[in-house]
């Protein structure tokens, strides 16, 4: 039964890795751009919301009204303005652009916060949960990260598939010097891109945050966890990374399961052994394009 | 008439290659004009340029007497220029249907709608759900200038519309022209096939190695004359000589 337990438990887990995969796999998929300031900028985000909650005095989850708004806003202003220079058939120059914003982003919380541990405190909701069996109990917050995700992605996939808007997107993502000639401003179809991204990955951090405490230089390793969903899921398609963050959820808590008393180290390495075998077996990941 | 496109001393190139030479062309609104040429005449570079998605070294590229020079490519669509590209470039994540409403996305006012494309080309009606890739290159073709239409372009330019297509489908796809200039498109056609070229034009131009070697109405040029202007043989005109400064 406990084994049941934590295949539920790793679903619910799954909804969290795969609102921070989000924003990684959309900036993959539409414009080739590999953001490695992306876990760091989960945690600007939930320490934005400790500053303003402790200023404003409200709930954290109240913060979200102002904290996905500024990011979404930064990330516009960020891509118009910046990492649209480093756009190109190349991906290294991206990663390089975003690794030095990591570390000023890492640099500027320490400077900013200290190194202490930060939470984000919302309250009995927190731990609040149904009980299905003596075994099994679900917390309400993780069933609704999950909601959230699954909102979020279906979202962004009926967008992409319905809208005039999404299908500028898939035509610059196929090739936007043709798509430029359709009256599609690419730059700004990227800073569009940049901004949905940053807002989900925002709301991830708020939700990392309220789950468990963050210090400034827990973005990395965050950023591995994206990683992993979107590839184990395949690059660039959003029901994969979808599946993606569940399968490394799972694979995690699963793996906490087998070693209990080392489940710090156990549960994030069958996550990465899941990821390598997937690499492995079919490197376009489950759900992911084949290249042609 | 008056001239829709101004092209006048035109350079443009990728990089240090420079593919044109104080180019000049001029079309006149209604006109078809018919741009041909060797491979790496500079063709292909000359609609670039003309739609911005190749930079202008020198000279000035004038639309209906405004200066387009300044307007991104992006935004040229909206003043009624768009171009079929060569090789089609249909979107493969867009289905038939998608790939013609994203050519309306920067579009002017006017009639082209999805139904009026398929009225013209009768043959994309039962694939509209279709993946574009799956079609054939004639059906892909079809879509390419039925995508551009959807802009209500005042200015059509069609760069190698019979490139890899059997005979029978390219007088197929050249048979729609007339009815897309009758709604007030003026067409400027690149073609590669000297006899497609002179029967669907009204004025030929004809360019060599980035410069333009022969102009005049289709109906007064000589065979003779073409074929020495585009292989570069015997007498070259001095339209083709006086812009030379290496």
């Amino acid at each position: 039964m406990e084994w049941v337990n934590a295949i539920v438990q790793g679903i619910l887990l799954g909804g969290l890795f795969a609102l921070f995969a989000t924003g990684l796999s959309l900036a993959f998929g539409v414009m080739r751009f590999v953001n490695l300031a992306h876990g760091d900028l989960a945690i600007l985000a939930a320490f934005l919301a400790v500053s303003f909650a402790s200023t404003l005095d409200v709930n954290p989850f109240v913060t979200m009204a102002l904290v996905v708004p500024i990011m979404a806003a930064g990330g516009y202003v960020l891509q118009r303005f910046g990492f649209n220079w480093s756009i190109g058939a190349d991906p290294l120059p991206s990663i390089l652009v975003t690794f030095g914003l990591a570390v000023v982003i890492q640099n500027a919380l320490l400077e900013q916060y200290s190194a202490d541990s930060q939470g984000l405190d919302v309250g009995s909701f927190e731990t609040r949960s149904i009980e299905f069996t003596d075994d099994i109990a679900v917390g309400w917050f993780p069933v609704l990260i999950l909601g959230v995700a699954v909102v979020v992605l279906v979202g962004l996939q009926l967008f992409l598939s319905f809208t005039r808007m999404g299908r500028a997107f898939r035509a610059t993502s196929d090739n936007p010097s043709t798509a430029r000639l359709m009256g599609i401003n690419d730059r700004n179809i990227y800073a569009v891109v940049m901004a949905i991204a940053f807002a989900t990955v925002a709301v991830a951090g708020l939700f990392l945050g309220i789950r468990q405490t963050f210090g400034p230089t827990d973005g990395p390793a965050q950023l591995i966890f994206a990683f992993e969903a979107v590839v184990i899921g395949g690059l660039g398609s959003l029901w994969g990374t979808l599946l993606g963050g569940i399968i490394l959820g799972v694979a995690q808590t699963v793996g906490n399961q087998v070693d209990v008393e080392y489940n710090v180290l156990s549960g994030p390495l069958f996550g990465h052994l899941i990821f390598l075998v997937v690499l492995a077996v079919r490197p376009s990941g489950l759900l992911g394009r084949r290249q042609g | 008439m008056s001239p829709l496109l101004e092209v006048s001393e035109l350079s443009s190139g990728y990089g240090d290659f420079q593919a044109l030479y104080d180019l000049s062309i001029t079309v006149n609104e209604g006109e078809t004009l018919a741009v041909i040429g060797a491979n790496g005449a500079g063709k292909t570079t000359l609609l670039r340029a003309i739609t911005g998605l190749v930079p202008t070294w020198s000279g000035t590229v004038r639309f209906d007497g405004q200066n387009l020079l300044p307007v991104p490519a992006h935004k040229r669509v909206a003043e009624g220029i768009t171009m079929v590209p060569e090789g089609r470039l249909l979107f493969p994540s867009l289905n038939v249907r998608e790939n013609l409403l994203v050519g309306g996305h920067g579009r002017r006012p006017g009639p082209w709608t999805v139904e009026r494309v398929v009225e013209v080309f009768p043959l994309l009606a039962p694939l509209l759900g279709r993946a574009s890739s799956v079609l054939s290159g004639g059906e892909q073709q079809a879509v390419a200038i039925g995508r551009a239409l959807m802009a209500n372009p005042r200015l059509i330019l069609l760069d190698e519309v019979s490139l890899g297509l059997a005979p029978v489908v390219v007088r197929q796809l050249y048979a729609a022209l007339p009815e897309i200039t009758a709604h007030g498109a003026t067409a400027l056609v690149v073609e590669q096939d000297i006899g497609q070229a002179m029967a669907v034009a009204d004025q030929v131009v004809c360019l060599l190695e980035g410069r333009v070697s022969l102009e005049g109405p289709s109906a007064g040029l000589e065979r003779a004359d073409i074929t020495a202007a585009y292989f570069g043989m015997g007498h070259r005109l001095e339209a083709g000589e006086e812009g030379d400064r290496g």
